[in-house]
């Protein structure tokens, strides 16, 4: 086995006991980005010098007998998360030319730990979309299979696990962009709760509604890299100020008692069969160990694209007003006045998706159509926050598809957003809801696409997804670490 | 008609986006289309339920009125279009 093929876990045992160091490991990782990242596309930049030399102190700290949750263990982040005097685009011209003055929340957590750097990745601009192809620095293919989609909007977070160019990535997800793309890829993502982990120097999108998250191999290096980033942060004032428990606590076999259940409107029509009876089949394996089964219903399901589809473009209305050319990124020239110098570097700056959502988010909550729109969206998203509530009360937690379909080829609905925007409809309300959700490989469909399950639990129950998903893992025995066609 | 051109571009204008002739047409239509969709919230009765902002219900989030560091001025300015050295350049304003 090559070292680029281990889980962080393995690879933290190897360099601990002294048969691999963290050099040896970043080189092997960087010979496989020069070996496949000319299809995979994952990255939007990546420095082979730093990279070496953040392993080379790696290793002299362990020497000297320092230690820190990834010391060594190379890995990426999606390109909206702010690195000091390392560009940060989101994926967008109008901050080609950015470079962040300050790390991120959890950018500084990873350095502290001593993770190895490699670089960051292609999204979706801004990351609004469902398949990383509005990046404006490389879209990333699906690692399974030539000319798919490898989802969004952490479509490069993804594909980098999956192909093997890193052990672990960060994303981030608004509406199911680390679920989404975790599943299409096969790899493992968690969307925590709403507040557990810190956005500082994350670039917003919607603010109510983004959360960070890590995208891994599998379920324990999920559960360590939460261990790292988790807690509470002055910075952020929506960081929820509770203690953060080890996640790695939660990685114990046996699901006796275990109440999941399984909502009855995630499993409609629109539904792909194959992907049904993957999900049918984890649902089959708890229930094996010991879990009981409850079906329950989360009546509202049917509402969350279009509630998504106004709150979160009004939110990032308002977020994205601060790139106008003053401060930061790209500025167009010549402009006879300022609101003009506004308008051009906006409007050459921006792509389609995020202009459109511009506008849709500025109609919502503009005079005359705000009680009509986002007042709406905001009451009906409480009555889809009661719906979870009631769902909890029956179960710990929910086991659904991630998406309807596994991925599909690129070019697909991109003149149709409403289309496109009806693919996210399974993830949406985890987001609406604050809630924490997960997904973990479930198989492979006759044509060798990866699916993925969706599990949700209740504010801060972390734990519980893990403990599902680590069991859900165990039983299957997939036993796939790097993507292969 | 959910939205109409002269809409569009007046909420492009709030937005402070141009449009061209080619994206004032797609976007018209793709506007509309979404905001036909969404109308479907319409079917609910939300009168006397509270909009929900936040997934948590959260007061203010203070900290002690205590002064920090702050970027140095010249890391702040560094990544600005145009600037002076000192402040941010912009096209005359008067």
């Amino acid at each position: 086995m090559k070292p680029y093929e281990l889980t962080m876990a393995e690879a933290m045992e190897k360099m601990e006991s002294g048969e691999l160091s963290s050099v040896e490991l970043t080189r092997s990782c960087l010979d496989r980005i020069a070996e496949v990242e000319p299809q995979v596309q994952a990255f939007i930049s990546h420095d082979e010098e730093s990279a070496v030399a953040q392993a080379e102190q790696a290793d002299s700290k362990r020497a000297n007998g320092e230690n820190g949750k990834l010391l060594g263990i190379p890995l990426a982040l999606k390109d909206l998360l702010c690195t000091e005097g390392v560009r940060t685009t989101c994926g967008s011209d109008i901050l080609g030319n950015f470079i962040p003055p300050y790390d991120a929340t959890v950018v500084e957590k990873i350095k502290k730990e001593g993770g190895v750097v490699l670089g960051k990745l292609t999204m979706d601009e801004f990351a609004m979309g469902s398949t990383s192809e509005t990046c404006k620095f490389g879209v990333p293919e699906n690692p399974w299979r030539e000319g798919y989609v490898a989802g969004g909007s952490s479509g490069g977070s993804a594909a980098a696990v999956a192909a093997g160019e890193c052990l672990v990535t960060l994303g981030s997800d608004t509406g199911g962009s680390i679920r989404q793309p975790a599943s299409l890829c096969g790899v493992v993502g968690m969307k925590p709760t709403y507040g557990r982990v810190s956005r500082y120097g994350l670039v917003a999108f919607a603010s109510s509604l983004d959360q960070i998250g890590p995208l891994s191999r599998d379920v324990s290096d999920c559960a360590l890299m939460m261990n790292v980033i988790s807690g509470y942060d002055q910075r952020d004032s929506t960081s929820v100020n509770i203690d953060t428990p080890d996640y790695t606590s939660s990685l114990v076999e046996g699901v006796k008692g275990l109440r999941v259940g399984v909502p009855r409107e995630y499993f409609g029509e629109g539904l792909d069969p194959e992907v049904r009876s993957i999900v049918e089949n984890s649902i089959k394996v708890l229930k094996e160990g010991g879990a009981e089964i409850v079906d329950v219903s989360l009546p509202h399901t049917d509402y969350c694209v279009a509630v998504y589809y106004l709150i979160a473009p009004a939110e990032a209305s308002s977020n994205l007003a601060r790139f106008d050319g003053v401060a930061y990124g790209y500025r167009a020239q010549d402009a006879a006045s300022l609101v003009d110098m506004y308008k051009e570097t906006r409007s050459k700056g921006f792509g389609a998706e995020v202009k459109r959502r511009i506008l849709i988010g500025t109609y919502a909550l503009s005079s005359g159509y705000y009680d009509a729109y986002y007042k709406k969206a905001s009451q009906v998203r409480t009555i889809i926050l009661n719906d979870f509530k009631a769902a909890f009360e029956k179960c710990d937690v929910l086991v659904s598809p991630v998406t309807p379909t596994p991925a599909w080829p690129k070019g697909e609905n991109s003149d149709d957003p409403l289309a496109m925007y009806l693919t996210d409809i399974l993830t949406l309300s985890t987001n609406l809801a604050g809630i924490p959700g997960m997904s973990v490989p479930g198989g492979f469909n006759k044509e060798g696409l990866p699916v993925g399950i969706q599990l949700q639990s209740a504010h801060f129950r972390e734990d519980v997804l893990l403990k599902t998903a680590f069991n859900i893992e165990k039983s299957l025995q997939l036993g796939v670490r790097v993507a292969h066609r | 008609m959910k939205i109409t051109r002269e809409e569009v571009l007046h909420v492009a204008h709030l937005a402070r986006l141009n449009l061209d002739e080619d994206e004032l047409v797609k976007m018209t239509a793709q506007l509309d289309t979404i905001l036909s969709y969404v109308d479907k919230l319409s079917e609910l009765d939300t009168e006397n339920i509270a909009p929900t902002t936040h997934a948590h219900q959260s007061v203010n989030a203070f900290r002690e009125d205590k002064v920090h560091k702050s970027l140095p001025r010249e890391d702040a300015i560094a990544n600005a279009p145009e600037d002076n050295g000192e402040m941010f350049k912009v096209p005359r304003v008067i």
